[in-house]
């Protein structure tokens, strides 16, 4: 299959859709509004509010969803052929692999380095594999694995891979590109030229799939996604990074991860000076409390007493604008001189003591996630224990080297590359916006991609990306972001936003069912106010779609994202688990190749769409029955909740499809490889088809 | 191109002046000068940047993983005279607000 590049138009066409497009969004918006308002103020059946209620807030949620495509719409970027590159940038190109096979990373890199403008290529094997290396030799290409200093350290996965790599290496620019993903030679002459904007820090191009037969039965391709909604987000300088196929500034990386640092030092010194003082004071008062079993007690307490008073001073100080990196320098000094006086002073009854405390440390030192996320409640339980004198000063020793400049618990100080998410590009682009960067959006694919070719790959790999973006969306919610822009908030909400179709999409099953089997109606009436406020909707809701695809593919991305809708309510219950309640994301291991064919079709993975669809056809039998054959409930009620039913039995069929699809057979075509004049077969292996998180556009859609 | 004077003044301080561009080319020579001479027991160190030209975001990373080295090393490092153009680089990032300059690479460990 093919795609075309970016189309050719002159700028009076492009502006001429521009305003179509917005005269269509202006009547969505309006329409849109004008229905649900009717909808809320005249037509909730409110004796049935069990179902009337989360029907009117799914459709709600429907329009807001859509309101949104319109912002999104309403400035659609098309930026044409890049301008040419400038002559003599330094440029690094980056292959992420953490398992693949050898001879598909080294088939990226082959590729890489026949890229056409200078640059070096270098693969991020965090496999740290001894073939991979010799590959790579035999290549003349780069090998970087993790540095010592990760050892026993958090690894942060693809983006720690990247953080590291950063250090390692000097060019100006990076092109990012996962193990699959191989590069045309004209990939960086086509996005660099975008640069000459000193202030652009990231170009994003598509990402387009080759073992993807035109049916697309798992929904692989996000052509609606790489096009009008990249470039919709792009005309609010907010075109999303999407991990591969990209080309971002080292400078505006590397004062991210500066910048990163320095947020992080401040708000850890401050949590562990607070909590400090909550574990000194306690200690001070059990202290009066009980008689102490130790001679020096009148020592401790005073020691405990110059703590506090250090505290104190360091807050008062950091309050004050004292330079942070000063004040913990003394403070730490101070306390070093105190343990000093303490220990000298032969305690050796608290020595028990210090067992503890060692054990704390190792808590402290090592959390699973950066510094300033780390958990509130991890410290609170450190300040809920008994401490005896001496291990209270440990404690306080213990949280502000944890938390000190140095942050010892990472690897690297600087972490350019966000590490709050298993979709680390969404949070890294987030913050480049933040700092007043600017992102582009290049629709011609430059790279040739691999996409899973089985159901429980695509579905893992989908639950990931919608994880992945829930949890930047509890840690760090864009709408609270003051230094994005409204429209650039409301770009990054709306991907979010759209993950929660999950949730409508059970009432849009249930509505239905519970009417043909009941005869309950969630409206007050299927009235003629009903169809004409409704329809008109629907109808310039669609138009918009068809306009903005301009000849593009959607259904299939329509249709993915409702019927995924189990995915989409594990990834917000489990990233909110994971984020509030200290859970892990729990989900399975991505299957690195594709499963052998033992027969048998994975059937389970699709049970509660199976589910839904008996319930949808059962209770459209029965409501049949029940009208035909019993005259209960209205003709127009009937029919219209069965077209309703039908429509649903259409989206969901993509499922037993996707069950049923057993891996791409090249239809004759060879596959087109760059650099090649002959089609390279397809590699005998079983395609792997491992896949690192992107953010986004779930099944596709918005 | 960036040149890198090292040296340990009488009061074992380490003094290091990088004379020139200090960018994402010439970061790692200064991350590699700051390591060594924490590696051979000089743990407090000055960084003279009067006589840096430029300065991006790399340099300050080297910066930073010298701070952290020497730190763990129970001494410190400062920074000195940076020129108005390298403060922007600092202001930039916020590490103005935490790092704070010395009016000269002596009285850098004067408190």
């Amino acid at each position: 299959m093919s795609r075309r590049g970016p189309v050719e138009r002159t700028p009076q066409q492009a502006a001429r859709r521009l305003v179509l497009i917005r005269v269509i969004v202006v009547l969505t918006a309006v329409l849109g509004v004008n229905y649900v308002a009717w909808r809320w103020l005249f037509s909730v059946h409110w004796g049935a509010w069990w179902i009337a209620v989360p029907l009117v807030i799914a459709e709600t949620y429907s329009l807001v969803d859509s309101l949104l495509f319109g912002l999104t719409m309403w400035r659609l970027k098309d930026r044409g052929a890049a301008p040419p590159p400038p002559p003599d940038v330094t440029v690094d190109v980056f292959i992420t692999s953490y398992n693949e096979p050898v001879e598909m990373v080294m088939r990226t890199a082959r590729a890489a380095k026949a890229i056409r403008y200078p640059h070096e290529t270098w693969v991020l094997d965090d496999g740290n594999r001894e073939e991979m290396r010799l590959a790579c030799e035999a290549e003349g290409v780069g090998w970087i694995t993790r540095s010592s200093a990760w050892t026993d350290r958090p690894r942060h996965a693809k983006a720690g891979n990247l953080n590291n790599a950063l250090l390692a290496t000097e060019g100006e620019f990076l092109l990012i590109l996962d193990a699959d993903q191989v590069p045309l030679p004209e990939i960086l002459d086509h996005t660099l030229g975008f640069f000459t904007d000193e202030q652009m820090a990231l170009v994003q191009t598509p990402q387009w799939f080759v073992n993807v037969p035109e049916s697309d039965p798992l929904g692989s391709q996000a052509p609606l996604f790489y096009g009008p909604i990249q470039q919709g987000k792009d005309g609010w300088n907010a075109a999303f990074f999407c991990g591969s196929n990209a080309v971002i500034r080292r400078e505006a990386l590397m004062q991210l991860g500066v910048s990163g640092y320095v947020g992080e030092v401040e708000v850890g010194v401050h949590r562990a000076l607070r909590t400090g003082r909550r574990i000194v004071t306690e200690a001070r008062r059990s202290l009066e409390r009980d008689p102490s079993p130790h001679d020096n007690a009148a020592q401790v307490a005073a020691a405990l007493d110059k703590i506090l008073y250090d505290i104190g001073r360091a807050r008062r100080e950091l309050a004050r604008g004292v330079a942070l990196f000063d004040v913990t320098y003394r403070f730490q000094r101070r306390l070093a001189s105190i343990r000093r006086e303490l220990v000298a002073a032969d305690l050796h009854a608290l020595r028990s003591d210090l067992a503890i405390v060692a054990e704390l440390e190792g808590l402290a030192a090592d959390p699973d996630e950066r510094l300033a996320t780390v958990d509130e409640a991890v410290l609170e339980q450190l300040a809920q224990r008994e401490w005896s004198p001496l291990g209270a000063v440990e404690t306080v020793q213990a949280l502000v080297d944890a938390v000190d400049v140095d942050r010892a618990a990472e690897a690297q100080p600087i972490m350019p590359l966000a590490t709050i998410s298993v979709t680390e590009d969404m949070a890294t682009c987030m913050r480049l916006h933040s700092l007043g960067w600017r992102s582009a959006y290049h629709d011609e694919v430059l790279a040739h991609g691999l996409a899973p070719e089985d159901v429980q790959t695509m579905m893992t790999q989908r639950l990931r990306w919608a994880q992945g973006t829930v949890q930047v969306m509890f840690r760090e919610n864009p709408l609270r972001q003051r230094r994005l822009s409204v429209p650039q908030r409301l770009m990054y909400f709306a991907t979010m936003w759209s993950y929660l179709s999950g949730f409508a999409a059970v009432v849009y099953i249930a509505a239905p069912v519970i009417y043909l089997l009941f005869g309950i109606l969630p409206v007050q009436a299927i009235s003629t106010d009903f169809f004409i406020r409704l329809v008109p909707f629907l109808i310039v809701n669609q138009l918009l779609f068809w306009v903005v695809a301009d000849g593009r593919p959607t259904w299939r991305g329509q249709q993915y994202s409702l019927a995924l809708f189990p995915v989409w309510i594990k990834s917000f219950t489990s990233a909110f688990g994971n984020v509030f309640l200290g859970r892990t994301l729990d989900f399975a291991v991505t299957p690195k190749v594709r499963r052998e064919d033992d027969g048998g079709r994975p059937w389970h993975l699709v049970k509660p769409q199976l589910v839904a669809m008996g319930l949808l056809a059962g209770s459209g039998v029965i409501g049949l029955v029940r009208l035909l054959a019993f005259d209960q409930g209205s003709p127009l009620g009937v029919y219209l909740n069965l077209f309703w039913v039908a429509f649903d039995l259409v989206i969901f069929s993509v499922v037993i499809s996707a069950v049923r699809y057993r891996g791409f057979q090249p239809a004759g075509q060879p596959v087109e490889q760059p650099g090649e004049a002959a089609p390279e077969p397809r590699p005998t292996a079983p395609l792997p088809a491992v896949r690192r998180p992107v953010p986004t556009h779930r099944g596709e859609r918005r | 191109m960036m040149e890198l004077d090292v040296r340990t003044d009488e009061r074992g301080v380490g003094v290091v002046v990088p004379r020139g561009r200090l960018n994402m080319v010439s970061a790692r020579s200064l991350r590699d000068a700051l390591d060594t001479l924490v590696n051979d027991g000089t743990h407090r160190i000055v960084v003279d940047l009067a006589e840096t030209t430029f300065m991006d975001s790399s340099g300050l990373g080297a910066l930073i993983a010298g701070l952290k080295t020497a730190r763990q090393a129970g001494g410190d490092l400062r920074i000195a005279r940076p020129t108005p153009a390298v403060t922007t680089v600092f202001e930039l990032t916020n590490l103005d607000k935490v790092l704070r300059p010395r009016e000269s690479a002596e009285a850098a460990f004067d408190d």
